[in-house]
């Protein structure tokens, strides 16, 4: 089992009526409601608890891409990804991901994210979101009617640009370049694990198993909203013809740890209140533009998973705090309980990369520091065997050989220590 | 209300419905919001008088598919494949909407080729200062009460038709807004206001009174750009959709423009 921790980078004021003055959490939040001082010491603090949970042992660290969006201030994941690669050793650096069809032309994902597996020593985990309405069609004024042909042909380049050595030419249906020459390449060979976090879309399940990337199932309500997304991913794969490797398989979820469920319920209730009542507090009118719905999807009759958070989130009785744990929104308890719940809950989706939210909405850093803690100290041994050894790991960072690491720091410090002589 | 005739045409793009009704001068009319689902009582009164053609854009029901066009220049030639074929060059034309967009366009490009022109509520301009609404971004339903005065009747012009499958008609549904998408996304500034000083012919723009979606600045702004006589009319107690919501009027001030 892989367990990486995630984090959001959630905008941490947003005032208690901000549901009731707003429309929005995304798209059409006033821009001048943020406080670059607070970001400055969110970005800081957020950065410090990603570096805490890698050294604290989780396998990797994830960021995410957002635009216009005061629940994860992360329009560029890169840029803290590139800070996470000096300042973390051994954990992956999980970028889940770059919303490919954004990027003009998607050779930049290719080049930036090149750049990280050689800063990083081989530890990247590429995303290839196609992603959400809000970001890609509504912030970003991409048009719906295409943007799923762009993305695949935005991937298209990108994995060709990794594999090519020598100048190739590219003409697309979107993109068209003479000189494709993706300097630098990334350390991994052939390249870095793709990984594709998706909602339940079957086209998403079709290129997963095609291309052999990992699915993840990214939900803000948990397990539960999960598994069927998750199932039929399963059932792709089945119909495939392929065998069902849990590394082949990942998903969010909210957790906090305590010595108790009671005492769980006590720490974590606010923190779970901001981020369900405010962060999530979505129009949905920004959830389904013509187009980001596919015709096989809508005959599968599946809703879109953003559509349902949108429309609960317009729902007053998200307000009920049990409805956030009960329904599994938020596993918390003990070790032993998050524990049992998670080993259960892993196995029976059949899951191996575990993506957890220790920090959510405006939790502090000594709580975060905390549930990280408890959960790496005494949650982490119950469940990191799951599925080890019983089946190939063909999606996790190869990194490089200990010998040939550059440690940060290291090289500057031997060029002064010529210099001094 | 009798049915239209119906015809199935071969276009560069694919096999198009095409739907006639009445006699006289030809008259052709391009769709707004979710294409022609079914004959209405506009059309009805249109054909009162005259021949009415219409034709279907690519991704709108009964129209070939949309998947092929990438861009502005290709749903020209579609909508230019669509005139030929539907037999309209040298007649009368009629936009609404979306479909206003792509008339304006083909009476700017092939002016020989447009008798007169009416168009209601056309796409294709933008104004930061008083930028018209956005018509994708409405909450399931919403649709409906921004673009129409009556809501029900709008939604009735775009329900299934009796006897369709549902599956299929969400199908046909989902297309008619991604092609609607594909044309306007993501600001309705489809370049027109660039192109209209080739347009020569006599040119009626209509609007209803209580259009949510397009600021009447706009009517005014794309009548002083084209370049041949043209009126702008306001249609009373009609929103974007005033041909839906005031068939009788709408079709009324169509036919004294065309017959002027």
């Amino acid at each position: 089992m892989k367990a990486l921790w995630f984090h959001l980078m959630p905008y941490p004021d947003l005032k208690p009526d901000f549901k009731q003055k707003h429309n929005s959490v995304w798209v059409d939040l006033d821009p001048g409601m943020f406080n670059p001082e607070i970001g400055h010491r969110a970005y800081n603090e957020y950065i410090d608890e990603l570096v805490y949970a890698a050294n604290a042992g989780f396998d990797g660290v994830c960021v995410n891409e957002h635009h216009a969006n005061a629940y994860g201030m992360m329009p560029s994941p890169n840029l803290i990804a590139s800070v996470l690669a000096r300042e973390t050793s051994d954990a992956a650096i999980c970028v889940m991901g770059n919303s490919v069809a954004l990027y003009n032309p998607p050779t930049r994902v290719a080049e930036e994210f090149g750049m990280l597996d050689c800063l990083s020593g081989g530890r990247l985990i590429a995303g290839f979101p196609v992603g959400t309405p809000m970001d890609t069609c509504y912030a970003y004024g991409q048009n719906p009617a295409v943007l799923r042909e762009r993305y695949y042909e935005g991937i298209e380049l990108i994995l060709r640009a990794w594999k090519e050595d020598k100048v190739f030419s590219f003409n697309g249906r979107f993109n068209k370049q003479r000189y494709v020459n993706a300097w630098p390449k990334p350390i991994q060979s052939p390249r870095p694990p793709v990984w594709v976090p998706g909602g339940g879309s079957v086209e998403t399940w079709r290129m997963c198993v095609e291309k052999d990337f990992v699915y993840a199932n990214l939900s803000y309500f948990g397990h539960q909203a999960s598994k069927a997304s998750i199932a039929g991913f399963w059932r792709q794969m089945k119909e495939m013809g392929r065998e069902p490797n849990p590394f082949q398989a990942g998903f969010l979820q909210f957790v906090g740890v305590a010595e108790s469920r009671k005492e769980a319920l006590d720490l974590y209730r606010e923190p779970a209140d901001y981020f369900y009542n405010r962060c999530l507090h979505t129009d949905p009118a920004y959830a389904n533009p013509p187009g980001y719905t596919t015709e096989a999807t809508v005959r599968a009759s599946m809703g879109s998973q953003v559509m349902q958070a949108a429309q609960q989130s317009r729902m007053k009785a998200r307000a009920d705090q049990s409805d956030i744990f009960d329904a599994g929104h938020v596993v918390i308890g003990s070790p032993d309980e998050v524990a049992e719940t998670l080993r259960n809950v892993c196995k029976d989706m059949n899951v191996g990369n575990l993506m957890l939210l220790l920090h959510f909405g405006n939790m502090s850093a000594q709580l975060t520091r905390y549930n990280t803690d408890l959960f790496a100290r005494k949650v982490l041994p119950q469940i990191k065997d799951l599925f080890e050894g019983q089946w190939e790991n063909r999606w996790w960072p190869t990194g490089m050989p200990a010998n040939k690491r550059v440690p940060a720091g290291s090289t500057f410090a031997d060029v002064t220590g010529i210099a001094a002589q | 209300m009798t049915k239209p005739r119906e015809t199935t045409i071969d276009t560069p793009s694919g096999p198009m419905r095409v739907w006639k009704k009445g006699k006289g001068k030809r008259v052709g009319v391009f769709a707004g919001i979710g294409g022609q689902p079914r004959w209405t009582p506009f059309l009805d009164a249109l054909a009162d008088s005259r021949q009415v053609i219409v034709p279907s854009l690519p991704g709108f029901p009964g129209g070939p598919s949309s998947d092929g066009i990438d861009g502005h220049l290709d749903w020209i030639v579609a909508a230019r494949d669509a005139m030929v074929a539907a037999g309209l060059c040298g007649a009368d034309l009629v936009g609404a909407s979306v479909g206003g967009a792509l008339a304006a366009e083909l009476a700017s490009l092939w002016p020989d080729d447009v008798r007169r022109l009416a168009l209601i509520a056309p796409f294709g301009l933008f104004d930061e200062a008083e930028p018209m609404a956005d018509i994708f971004a409405q909450p399931p339903g919403g649709l409906a009460r921004l673009v129409s005065n009556k809501p029900e009747a709008f939604d009735a012009f775009l329900a299934m038709p009796e006897g369709a499958n549902k599956m299929d008609w969400d199908i046909t549904s989902l297309r008619a807004r991604v092609a609607a998408a594909s044309l306007i996304w993501p600001l309705g500034d489809t370049g027109l206001i660039t192109r209209v000083s080739r347009l020569t012919a006599q040119t009626l723009i209509l609007q209803g009174d209580q259009d949510r979606v397009i600021p009447a600045a706009y009517s005014k702004r794309l009548a002083k750009a084209i370049n041949g006589k043209t009126k702008v009319r306001t249609i009373k107690n009609a929103g974007h959709v005033a041909e839906c919501d005031q068939p009788a009027a709408t079709a009324k001030a169509i036919l004294s423009f065309l017959d002027s």
